[in-house]
């Protein structure tokens, strides 16, 4: 590997941009097939290591709460061991967390649920402003702890009235001066995308970080990215238990897979 | 200032699947063409390899390969009396940007319309009387019969899969028996059929319908199509639909006509170029240029003789409001063309749930499945159910892909244990049934500029006011309906009905099956083109793709559109060149 960041490097810093592939001038083409077979490469996945976007207590709420949303069971790994706080923290270090390709011009109103997402936070400061008053709300209720420091089934009560929207997520601290004019969404938006998200990094390529072992696929028997099935197609009814393959491969054959 | 450029023979704004056809065929003919794509260059060995092109977080739900709402969006209410809201990121429908346009991550179903619905007003008027005043549904000036070769030369083209299922009025054994008649079957057989497609087809029969392969622009043999352009056979990847075909197995301009056509000297494709608006002469009645804009702000102004729309749907209309072409519709008024008569789809579907069948949703591709059409147009009485129009309904083994399909019966809690264990038990085991249905046109269902928001050029955005009408709720509850009879006939665990209800919602995905805004017809007074796609009042500007469908019918769009596109084309050819004015006096 050279030094220099890839076009996949890129890519999978978070949501891709084809634009960034070095063609983002205007290009005139003419009198020829402009494309050259077989120049595609694969793609690197996302290291582990350090935080990218999380602080420690939102990671630790984040563990949590996703631990809750896809528990760990008699069924298997859940998503906090499937690493999808390592997928959420680099999609939202990435354009996805900075809603780049989302409109994100004002003036901004209340809608109706038909008209969908009108909060001017983008997934990234949302994630930040609603751990944080998520957190404070259970410091106020159960005598200082956090989130993450109650018990199981406390957090199930929260997440519940999360899930309802009753809980009011407020833009305190440092932050409300960036989101200032923002009428703090109700918390049942912070669950669908929270909940969306966890089940993004729970089944999806590994390379994003989550899926860990392809224990999302494994659970339901999804074969992943397989690119023929043309064998199966007259197997009617038949459990074909086919071993998960993902963009890179299988753990099997590729050691340095994390 | 814009920098003059010099004057070409034809110009396409958009480079999709219309526009593709549009250069192929008037290049043939010997004009020089130009194609305007806002988005980048995309072929299959770089940007749709296999080697990755199965990743379902960034193409489906980071839309990598979708219009950008920061760049381009629409406003939106349910209806007048709301204020419409900017819908921020995508979700309802997915419109594409890029050579190719959605051409590239359509699924590939594709139909015909029925013969009775290019006649929707005057037929069922006579059959059922007078439809209600809100309803401007309208006949669309070109019949069924007119179109068909040019519904055949789409699908030999494309190289459907399918099996004909009415041959010069002959009625075909396992084919759909209502569909039009047509010269002759399709130039692929039909996809090899998974099993719950299968399950549903004996359950179909067995309750006395007639099931069918669905029509598919996924290959099931290697084809080489008319241009000489050869498709490969389908692996059944199932990842189709919103993907890139690493594999050449699925109908698009790339796959059909981009190796022919981009080596012909008098094509020539400029991409990353938006084109922000049509100009007219002075009289208002001839087009003059197109203006657009590079990615370094640059702007153009490319004159040419005859001006093509191929923008998508609703981006055609957006263009013909920006640039004060026709009479912007007023829905209190009920004059006016342009914003007119928006249409779109509805849908609704059954999961069945088995304990013993394994249904493998994972070995798909996007147009295969078995279909019924009894509910379908107007082939079944109407009367006394209080609604016109109908649907196809299909079980389709598209994909397995997780994120997007993991299926729980009815009363699953939406996360937790339960969930989970709910999600392992049944995805291996679920089939679904879809319903597919028209949506007909409103005084108040339409487009026009939005007094509020901008877009990233500072122009007012399209803004849409649409809801769902009670004709709409009762035909797609009645097809539900039936659907769920014929689920219960798989003699499942259990099934989930999922009626849609309520008001039309931007959130989620339904179909990009956006129609109308610039309609086709036979009066000037409610119609933008004329019978071949050619504005009324500015006689070398066209439009094609679905902006000119009066209403909606019961099926995917683009056969549809592929063969007015066709018929437009060659009407350019034999009656226009030959000399340019109206084709047809209004
Ligand atoms: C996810 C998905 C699934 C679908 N599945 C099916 C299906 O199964 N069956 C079916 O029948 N149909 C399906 N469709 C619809 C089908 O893809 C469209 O009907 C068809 O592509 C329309 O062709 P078009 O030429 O009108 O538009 P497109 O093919 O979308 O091309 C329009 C092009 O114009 C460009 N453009 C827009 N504005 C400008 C501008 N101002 N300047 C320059 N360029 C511009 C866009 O970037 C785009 O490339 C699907 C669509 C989507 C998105
Ligand atoms: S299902 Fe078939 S046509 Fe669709 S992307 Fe896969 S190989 Fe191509």
């Amino acid at each position: 590997m050279s030094g220099s960041l890839s076009r996949r490097d890129l890519v999978l810093a978070g949501a891709a941009f084809i634009s960034i592939s070095g063609r983002s001038q205007a290009r005139t083409y003419g009198g020829a097939v402009p494309w050259t077979p077989g120049i595609a490469d694969a793609p690197r996945g996302v290291a582990e290591g350090e935080l990218k976007f999380f602080t420690a207590a939102e990671a630790a709420f984040v563990d949590a709460a996703v631990a809750r949303l896809i528990p760990a069971d008699h069924l298997g790994p859940g998503a906090k061991e499937a690493g999808v706080t390592t997928f959420l923290d680099r999609q939202l270090a990435g354009p996805y967390g900075r809603a780049e390709r989302w409109y994100m011009q004002g003036p901004w109103q209340d809608g109706t649920k038909s008209q969908g997402y009108q909060s001017r936070l983008s997934p990234a400061e949302l994630y930040r402003v609603a751990i944080k008053s998520i957190d404070q709300h259970c410091r106020q209720r159960f005598s200082g702890k956090t989130f993450a420091q109650l018990s199981a089934d406390q957090q199930d009560r929260i997440l519940t009235e999360i899930e309802k929207g009753k809980l009011k997520i407020e833009d305190i601290g440092p932050h409300a001066v960036a989101i200032e004019g923002a009428k703090g969404p109700h918390s049942d938006t912070f669950f669908a995308v929270l909940m969306q998200n966890t089940i993004e990094g729970f089944f999806s390529d590994p390379i994003y970080g989550g899926n860990r072992d392809m224990v999302g696929w494994k659970l339901i028997g999804f074969p992943g990215a397989r690119y023929d099935y043309r064998p199966y197609v007259g197997r009617h009814g038949e459990k074909l238990d086919l071993a998960p393959v993902g963009i890179r491969g299988r753990p099997a054959w590729n050691d340095q897979q994390s | 200032m814009a920098k003059k450029l010099p004057a070409v023979d034809v110009a396409l704004v958009g480079f999709g699947w219309t526009a593709a056809i549009v250069a192929e065929e008037l290049t043939a003919a010997g004009l020089d063409v130009l194609a305007l794509e806002r988005g980048a260059w995309r072929d299959t060995p770089t940007d749709f390899a296999v080697t990755f092109a199965q990743d379902e977080l960034r193409y489906m739900w980071r839309r990598s390969l979708f219009q950008e709402p920061a760049r381009q969006t629409l406003t939106f209410r349910n209806s007048m009396d709301q204020t419409a809201l900017p819908m921020r990121h995508l979700g309802s429908f997915l419109p594409a940007t890029g050579v190719g346009g959605a051409g590239i991550h359509w699924n590939g179903q594709n139909w015909r319309f029925l013969p009775t619905d290019f006649v929707a007003r005057s037929h069922n008027e006579a059959r059922y009387g007078t439809l209600p005043e809100s309803m401007t549904v309208q006949d669309w000036g070109v019949t069924y019969d007119e179109l068909e070769p040019y519904y055949d030369k789409f699908e030999y083209l494309c190289g459907i899969s399918g099996k004909a299922g009415n041959i010069k009025g002959r009625i075909q054994d396992g084919g759909n028996p209502f569909e039009g008649p047509r010269a002759r079957d399709y130039p692929n057989p039909p996809l090899d059929m998974v099993y719950g497609p299968t399950l549903f087809a004996a359950a179909a029969r067995e309750t006395g319908h007639k099931p069918f392969p669905c029509p598919a622009a996924n290959m099931s043999r290697a084809y080489t199509n008319p241009l000489g352009v050869t498709l490969a056979p389908c692996s059944y990847c199932g990842f189709c639909e919103k993907f890139g075909c690493g594999n050449y197995s699925k109908s698009s301009p790339q796959t059909t006509i981009l190796p022919v056509l981009m080596r012909r000297n008098n094509f020539e494709l400029r991409t990353q170029c938006e084109v922000l608006r049509v100009n007219c002469d002075s009289s208002g009645k001839r087009a003059t240029s197109v203006t657009y804009i590079d990615t370094e702000g640059r702007e153009f102004e490319q004159p040419a003789e005859m001006i093509f729309l191929c923008a998508f749907a609703q981006h055609n209309v957006h263009l013909l409001l920006l640039s004060g072409i026709g009479k912007p519709y007023d829905p209190k008024s009920g004059e006016g063309v342009v914003g007119r008569n928006y249409a779109y789809q509805i849908v609704s579907s059954v999961d069945v749930f088995f304990d013993d069948k394994i249904i493998n949703p994972f070995v798909g591709a996007g147009g295969l499945g078995v279909g019924i059409d009894e509910y379908n147009g107007d082939n079944f009485d109407h009367g006394g159910l209080g609604f016109i129009g109908g649907g196809y309904l299909a079980c389709w083994n598209t994909h397995g892909r997780p994120i997007e399909l993991h299926p729980t019966p009815k009363g699953t809690p939406k996360w937790g244990s339960k969930w989970k264990e709910a999600v392992a038990r049944n995805y291996l085991t679920t089939a679904t049934i879809s319903t597919h249905g028209a949506v007909m046109s409103y005084r108040t269902n339409y487009l026009d500029l939005d007094p509020t928001y901008r877009d990233a050029h500072g122009r007012p955005l399209l803004r849409l006011t649409f809801d769902f009408g009670d004709n709409e709720h009762r035909m797609s509850d009645y097809l539900t309906d039936r659907a769920a009879e014929i689920a219960k006939a798989m003699k499942p665990r259990e099934i989930h009905a999922k009626k849609r209800n309520g008001h039309y919602s931007v959130v989620p995905y339904q179909t990009t099956h956006n129609t109308g805004g610039a309609a086709m017809g036979t009066d000037p007074r409610t119609s933008f083109v004329n019978r071949y796609l050619q504005s009324w009042d500015v006689p070398n500007l066209f439009v094609m793709g679905s902006s000119v469908f009066p209403q909606n019918a019961g099926y995917n769009p683009t056969g549809t559109i592929g063969a007015l596109t066709y018929a437009a084309v060659d009407a350019v050819k034999n009656i226009y060149l030959k000399n340019p004015g109206p084709m047809v006096q209004a």
